[in-house]
């Protein structure tokens, strides 16, 4: 006896789809549908069709048509993932008169074409598949969309270029934003730079108008200085909770006027900003133009912190504003959604000792170079060695610097070249002296990129294609004494060659953060091997995350550049604008239920709740299931000794039937 | 030349990880034998024990378990659930006499298409070196005392009411 021996027959159509080659090159589609019109006719099929694309409007047509015609009362529909169009076909259910779950998406593209090419076996898996999903679809129940009110509020975690774009979008559309920064100022690595490929934009004269209208905006409360500690709830109503790090500054009472950082006696190496060569206070702000304007007491470096005395900065402030007691402090928001844009981290090329970073003075990474140019940089932007002094008169540039290489990250960091290209540019109107880049290819993809590649030709840079493979001091002439011999093979000439210089820059690509993994947990959402985030679909969905109502914006998905980033933080910020505006959203009807008569108290679904969905109601002595805490898991189903729970949508007979349906267990 | 045995193995999915691995795999074209055949799940944490004696019962060679790694759950922690499910199913295998590698969990997130793939060969390849388990014709679902197997597993059937 089998599970659907004795279900009442349904009326059932089934539609097989080429997609164009992609199903049909290796399944024999034709056979299939015929195969499911006579097998699974005594399972209730009446009609049986294959079609070049279903999800074509005519493909759709074709469902609705039969529903209406011949008074289909389930369809199954072999196709691709469901992750791609399900809803398109429960659409096209909906259409012909059914209710949208009475159809089912079974998968034989990417489960069987794309992956099998033995034709023969992917045909008769793909018979198997919609045998599954016809046994399945006798079980499916009339069920209506969840409907989830949107709180306002968004929450933007990261204040680069991408987390600032995408809280200026939403603040400026009139609703509440949390703008939530880990260092003492927004801004992110581009406050960093000097000037912004191709245009030679001053990076600074375009980010701080949007840095001060993000720290100034009615609708945005910025927390600098403050991390993520916990995210409970979900889409439309999470509840995060901040760490706001004592800053021991008065931010009611300070005026930002950097008196306590002139005062301070201490001098400390900055190596987040100045990327380690400059220095800074132990009382500071980052940069000058730092938003919140309000100074953070490094209290690892700290003179009074470390050793009882001091308080300079006490003694100075003319508002009295320095409070050495300051305690951290947990600040617990509500926000309907949230958007991850915590940036990258650059590669650090110790890592790569053949480069010599880090024991031969003067190669350099890209960060520090930025620093260099840049006017308010330890060296007022003159480009010089590590001496301080010495202007160089030679100066190599490496690209693909732990980027696109087996040994350390095998992606493209899509920024390299044309970093690497600005700095030849730079260097040139700095210092005029001669410039060598060592590249693999040339990226310059987007707008105007080209034509700076060509500017940068015709300016007269050297362009070696060859992956260095050494930078070193082992002189073997005269005229290489002192100097950082670059060894590369010249791959158009067909050459090893070795160049002498006085400076190296290396063009070090994007890493994921170093804590990607653990935020991701931290947020429920998954990222690469690497580290990056998943995005909900690489091309048609490449803002939203598998987890409902967390947004991804800038290098957290991937390497990119400011346009992409600003551009993706605005997509993120539209997407949440519609559901806020909307102030609800229809989510999956995936939960379960507690059938009370079944329920025998045991309770031991009550503890395996990682949401606290399920409560005990002493008087009856039965649990009830708390529909707006049930995500849906289906563990309690799963562990429910009396059978008493069911979930919708994988009920325990919708499993097994679909199991019979694969082992062919009901076929003729 | 003796036919080569060829396995019948049912994968249950996670939706949110080794799903979308099975996905990422079929859009990276990797591939794999077809010998195994999927059902989604929302979480490996749905995985009723029943399902996978339900399977062998009914003529699957070996069931292939996946979800998403440790402390990556999508529902938190739920895994770990199908984690001592696993190991409860393997040790009630070993006692039916049954091979308890029959019955294989692997980690896959999202983005691991590759590593699903290879898992899914490494594991067809396993269960042909063990061979066809017949449960059915020996007396499994389909064969002797089957009447009372579709007893056990039958969620359709009335559960007799316990007084609380």
């Amino acid at each position: 006896m089998t599970i659907n021996e004795h279900k009442p027959l349904e009326r059932i159509g089934v539609y097989v789809c080429h997609c164009g080659t992609n199903i049909a090159g290796i399944v024999d589609v034709e056979d299939v549908s015929k195969w499911a019109g006579e097998h699974l006719k005594s399972r209730g099929v009446v009609i049986a069709r294959d079609y070049k694309f279903m999800c074509s409007s005519l493909g759709q047509e074709l469902i609705e048509k039969d529903i209406k015609e011949l008074g289909l009362t389930r369809v199954v529909v072999a196709a691709c993932s469901p992750h791609l169009h399900e809803k398109t076909f429960r659409t096209a259910t909906a259409r012909g008169g059914l209710n949208p779950y009475f159809c089912e998406l079974v998968s034989i593209r990417e489960q069987v074409s794309w992956v099998h090419t033995d034709k023969a076996a992917a045909t008769a898996k793909s018979k198997a598949v919609v045998s599954g999903g016809v046994e399945r679809v006798l079980h499916h129940e009339a069920l209506e969309p969840l409907h989830v009110p949107i709180h306002p509020t968004t929450l933007v975690v990261g204040g680069g270029i991408a987390g600032i774009s995408s809280a200026l979008e939403i603040a400026d559309a009139g609703f509440p934003v949390y703008l939530i920064e880990r260092e003492p100022s927004i801004g992110g690595h581009m406050a960093q730079f000097d000037k912004t490929f191709p245009t030679l934009d001053c990076s600074a004269c375009i980010l701080t108008p949007k840095m001060v209208s993000a720290g100034s905006h009615p609708n945005i409360t910025l927390m600098s200085w403050s991390e993520v500690t916990k995210v409970d709830g979900y889409v439309g109503n999470f509840t995060v909770t901040i760490r706001q790090k004592a800053r021991y500054v008065n931010t009611e009472l300070c005026t930002g006027c950097g008196i306590c950082q002139e005062k301070c006696p201490k001098k400390v190496i900055d190596d987040v900003f100045e990327a380690g060569l400059g220095y800074r206070k132990a009382v500071y702000t980052p940069f000058p133009q730092a938003v919140p304007k309000y100074p953070v007491i490094d209290r690892l470096n700290c003179t009074y912190f470390l050793k009882g005395t001091c308080k300079a900065c006490e003694k100075f402030c003319p508002t009295n504003a320095i409070d050495f007691n300051q305690q951290d402090e947990d600040i617990t928001i509500n926000v309907g959604n949230i958007i991850l844009a915590t940036g990258f981290n650059p590669f650090d090329p110790r890592r790569m000792p053949q480069y010599g970073y880090g024991h031969l003075a003067n190669v350099f990474t890209s960060l520090e170079f930025e620093r260099l140019c840049n006017a308010a940089g330890p060296t007022n932007g003159k480009v010089v060695l590590r001496d301080g002094v010495t202007t160089p008169k030679a100066v190599g540039i490496v690209h693909c610097v732990g980027s696109r290489d087996q040994n350390y990250n095998s992606y493209c960091s899509v920024i390299c070249c044309m970093q690497s290209l600005k700095f030849a540019h730079l260097v040139k109107e700095r210092t005029g002296a001669e410039v060598y880049n060592f590249y693999i290819d040339i990226r310059a993809a987007f707008k105007d990129y080209e034509e700076f590649y060509q500017r940068v030709q015709e300016e007269g840079t050297h362009f070696v294609r060859g992956k260095v493979a050494e930078i070193t001091t082992a002189a073997r002439i005269p005229s290489e004494e002192g100097k950082l011999i670059v060894q590369v093979e010249d791959t158009l000439i067909g050459k090893q060659r070795r160049i002498p210089l006085d400076m190296v820059i290396l063009s070090t690509g994007l890493e994921p953060r170093s804590d990607s993994k653990e935020v991701a947990k931290l947020f429920g959402i998954s990222c690469s091997a690497a580290g990056w985030y998943i995005e909900r679909h690489p091309k048609l969905d490449p803002v939203a995350t598998m987890t409902e109502g967390i947004f991804l914006a800038g290098c957290i998905q991937g390497p990119k550049d400011i346009p992409a980033s600003v551009t993706q933080g605005a997509a993120a910020a539209a997407r949440i604008l519609g559901r806020i505006e909307q102030k609800e959203i229809e989510l999956e009807p995936i939960r379960a239920t507690v059938d009370a008569d079944k329920c025998s108290g045991c309770r031991i679904c009550n503890d395996l709740c990682p949401f606290n969905a399920i409560s005990f109601h002493e008087d009856t002595m039965v649990s009830e299931i708390n529909p707006a805490l049930c995500q849906g898991c289906g563990t309690c189903v799963a562990a429910c000794p009396a059978g008493a729970i069911s979930g919708t949508g994988f009920s325990d007979i919708q499993v097994l039937a679909q199991l019979e349906g694969l082992l062919m267990l009901n076929v003729d | 030349m003796p036919e080569t045995f060829e396995p019948l193995i049912i994968g249950f999915t996670c939706n949110w990880c080794s799903y979308r691995a099975a996905d990422l795999a079929g859009t990276s074209r990797i591939k794999y034998p077809p010998n195994v055949r999927l059902i989604r799940l929302m979480c490996s944490g749905r995985l009723d024990p029943t399902f996978i004696f339900k399977a062998l019962a009914s003529g699957a060679d070996a069931v292939m378990i996946t979800g998403c790694h440790p402390g990556e759950c999508h529902y938190i922690e739920q895994n770990y659930k199908a984690l001592r499910r696993y190991l409860l199913v393997r040790r009630t295998l070993a006692q039916l006499g049954v091979e308890p590698e029959r019955v294989k969990l692997v980690w896959a997130s999202a983005a691991e298409g590759l590593h699903l793939a290879q898992e899914i060969t490494k594991f067809t390849e396993e269960v042909r070196a063990l061979g066809p388990l017949n449960w059915p014709k020996n007396g499994g679902f389909h064969g002797e005392g089957q009447e009372l197997i579709a007893s056990a597993v039958d969620p359709s059937q009335e559960v007799e009411e316990v007084k609380a």
